[in-house]
C-alpha cells in the first residue's frame, strides 16, 4: 500500500498531462496553471526543510569544532543576517541593508564564482587539444579552424576560414548535436513510461 | 500487462474518438501534435513488447558503457583510499527526467558505499530532489543491510543559488578530496567550474548529461562520460531487474528505427532531386507538412 497509492497517483498524473499535452492550449489552460501552481506550493514547503537541514548539520559541525568550523560560522551569520535584514527591514529599498548585502556581497561573490569558468575554459582547453592521438589532433584542427573563424585574423590569414568554420558548425556538428539530442529524446521518453508504468521507482525511495 | 495495453487501448480509442469529435466541433485537440502521439504510441508499444521479452526469460543483449562499468572501479578506488565519494546530481529539479534517472543511479551507488562502508555525500541544489534524495540514500543503505551506516548529513541542501551551490561544491571537493566524483543530471554553466576542480583535485571522474552544450566541458575535464541517452539507460544497464534491461532494448530499437527513417527519407530526397520524380515528390512534401509540428 505504502507503493500502491504513490504508483497510481504517479501513472495518472503522468495520463493527464500527456493528455493536456494534445488539447487546444485554451481549454486546459486553467488546469495546467492549477498544477504548477501546486508545485510551486509543495516546492515552498520542501525548502523549508531543506532549510532546516543546511542548518542543523552547520550546527552539528559547529559544536563539533571541527577542522572547517569557521565556514559554517560563516554561513550561519550570513543565514541569520540575510533572513533578518529581508523580514525586519525594507528589502525593497534599494537603500536598505538588504540591498546593499544583495548588491556588494551576493553579487560580486556569484559573478566571481561565474568568471572562474574563463579560466577553466582555458585549462579544459590545454588539455583537449593536446595531440596524443588522431581524434585529438582532428578535434584540435577543427577547433583551431572553428576558433580563427569567428575572430577578425582569420579572414585576414584565409578569407575562405569563415566559411570552413561555419561548415564545420552546420555540418558535422550539428548532426552530431542532432543525434544526441534525438537518443536523449528517445532516452527520456523511455524513462517516463518506466516511471509512469511503475517500472522505475527509486524515486519513491525504494527497489527499482 | 494484459490490463496496461487494456488501458492503452482505451486511451487510444477515447482520443481518436475525442480527435473525430473534435474535428467535427470546435478544435478541441492540437492535431499539429498528432504526430507526436502516433511515435509516441508506436515507440511505447516497442517498449513494452521488450519489457514482456525480457519478462519472459529471453536473453537480451546489452552493449557495454564503459562510463557504467567504471563506477566500480570508482567506487573501489575510494574504498581502498578511504577517501568519500561526491555524487552530484544536477541542479535540475524533480520534474526533470535527466534528475530522476540520475535519483536512479544514486540508489545504485548508495547501496555499494553502503556495503563499502566508504563515506558518500550528496550535495543539492533543489530541495525537493533534497527530500527524495534522502529517502532514496537511506533506503539503499536499509536495503545493502548497513542502516546504521546511514548518516542524515550524507544528503545535504545547499542553496537554490546556482554559483552558490558551485561554491559549495567545490568547497567540498578543496577540504576533503573525495576520490571518485559523479556528475550525473541536468547541468549547466556549472559543469566545466565542477569537473575542473574535481579535476585538480586528483579525483576519478564520471559525468553524464543530455545537455549537448555542457557534453564537450565533461569530455575535456572528466575520465567516463554518459553522452545523452546513457544517462538515461545508466538505471536500467546497473539493474537487474528484467523489466529495466527489457525497456534499454526496446529503447535501442526506438534508436534504430529512427535511423532507418532518417537514411531512407535522406535516400529518398536525393533520389526526388536526381530524377525529379512528381509522385515522389508529392509524397515527400504531404510527409513534410505532415510531421511540421506548429508550436
Amino acid at each position: 500500500m505504502k507503493r500502491t497509492i504513490p504508483l497510481i497517483i504517479t501513472f495518472l498524473s503522468a495520463l493527464v498531462m500527456i493528455i493536456i499535452y494534445f488539447i487546444n492550449p485554451a481549454h486546459v489552460q486553467k488546469f495546467e496553471n492549477g498544477v504548477f501552481e501546486w508545485i510551486r506550493i509543495i516546492g515552498a514547503f520542501a525548502l523549508f526543510l531543506g532549510l532546516f537541514n543546511l542548518l542543523i548539520s552547520h550546527f552539528i559541525k559547529v559544536r563539533r569544532n571541527g577542522m572547517n568550523a569557521v565556514y559554517s560560522i560563516a554561513l550561519i551569520v550570513a543565514f541569520f543576517a540575510i533572513v533578518i535584514s529581508g523580514i525586519f527591514f525594507d528589502s525593497e529599498n534599494p537603500d536598505g541593508t538588504f540591498q546593499f548585502m544583495f548588491n556588494n556581497i551576493y553579487r560580486p561573490l556569484s559573478s566571481t564564482m561565474f568568471s572562474l569558468l574563463a579560466f577553466y575554459v582555458a585549462s579544459a582547453a590545454f588539455r583537449a587539444f593536446r595531440a596524443k592521438t588522431k581524434e585529438a589532433s582532428f578535434l584540435l584542427v577543427a577547433a583551431f579552424i572553428v576558433m580563427l573563424g569567428r575572430v577578425p585574423i582569420g579572414t585576414m590569414i584565409w578569407g575562405k576560414i569563415p566559411v570552413i568554420s561555419n561548415w564545420i558548425m552546420a555540418y558535422p556538428a550539428a548532426a552530431a548535436q542532432s543525434a544526441i539530442m534525438i537518443g536523449a529524446a528517445l532516452g527520456a521518453i523511455s524513462v517516463s513510461l518506466k516511471i509512469m508504468l511503475g517500472i522505475e521507482r527509486t524515486y519513491l525511495g525504494g527497489e527499482e | 500487462m494484459k490490463k496496461i495495453f487494456s488501458i492503452v487501448a482505451m486511451i487510444l480509442l477515447l482520443g481518436v474518438s475525442a480527435f473525430a469529435e473534435a474535428e467535427k466541433s470546435t478544435k478541441l485537440l492540437e492535431t499539429s501534435r498528432f504526430p507526436v502521439l502516433i511515435g509516441l504510441i508506436l515507440f511505447a508499444f516497442v517498449i513494452i513488447y521488450y519489457i514482456q521479452k525480457a519478462k519472459s526469460g529471453q536473453h537480451i543483449f546489452i552493449r557495454r558503457i564503459a562510463g557504467l562499468n567504471a563506477i566500480d572501479d570508482a567506487l573501489g578506488r575510494a574504498t581502498e583510499m578511504g577517501k568519500p565519494v561526491l555524487y552530484v546530481p544536477g541542479i535540475g529539479g524533480i520534474s526533470e527526467l535527466q534528475t530522476l534517472a540520475s535519483i536512479s543511479i544514486l540508489g545504485h551507488i548508495a547501496k555499494k558505499t553502503a556495503s563499502y562502508e566508504t563515506d558518500l555525500y550528496v550535495p543539492l541544489r533543489d530541495p525537493m530532489v533534497y527530500s527524495t534524495a534522502t529517502e532514496v540514500v537511506r533506503e539503499s543503505y536499509l536495503g545493502a543491510g548497513r542502516p546504521d551506516a546511514f548518516r542524515e548529513n550524507m544528503v545535504e541542501f545547499l542553496t537554490s543559488d546556482q554559483f552558490g551551490y558551485v561554491a559549495g561544491v567545490d568547497g567540498y571537493m578543496v577540504r576533503e578530496n573525495p576520490a571518485a566524483n559523479f556528475y550525473l543530471g541536468s547541468f549547466w554553466a556549472e559543469s566545466l567550474i565542477l569537473a575542473e576542480t574535481g579535476n585538480s583535485v586528483g579525483s576519478i571522474q564520471i559525468a553524464g548529461t543530455a545537455n549537448p552544450s555542457q557534453l564537450p566541458f565533461f569530455i575535456a575535464s572528466c575520465d567516463y562520460t554518459l553522452i545523452g541517452e546513457e544517462l538515461y539507460a545508466a538505471g536500467a544497464y546497473l539493474s537487474t531487474d528484467p523489466k529495466s534491461k527489457g525497456s534499454l532494448k526496446g529503447q535501442d530499437m526506438g534508436k534504430l528505427a529512427v535511423m532507418i527513417v532518417i537514411i531512407v527519407f535522406a535516400l529518398l530526397n536525393v533520389v526526388r532531386n536526381a530524377t525529379g520524380m512528381e509522385s515522389l515528390s508529392n509524397m515527400l512534401n504531404w510527409l513534410d507538412k505532415f510531421f511540421a509540428m506548429k508550436g
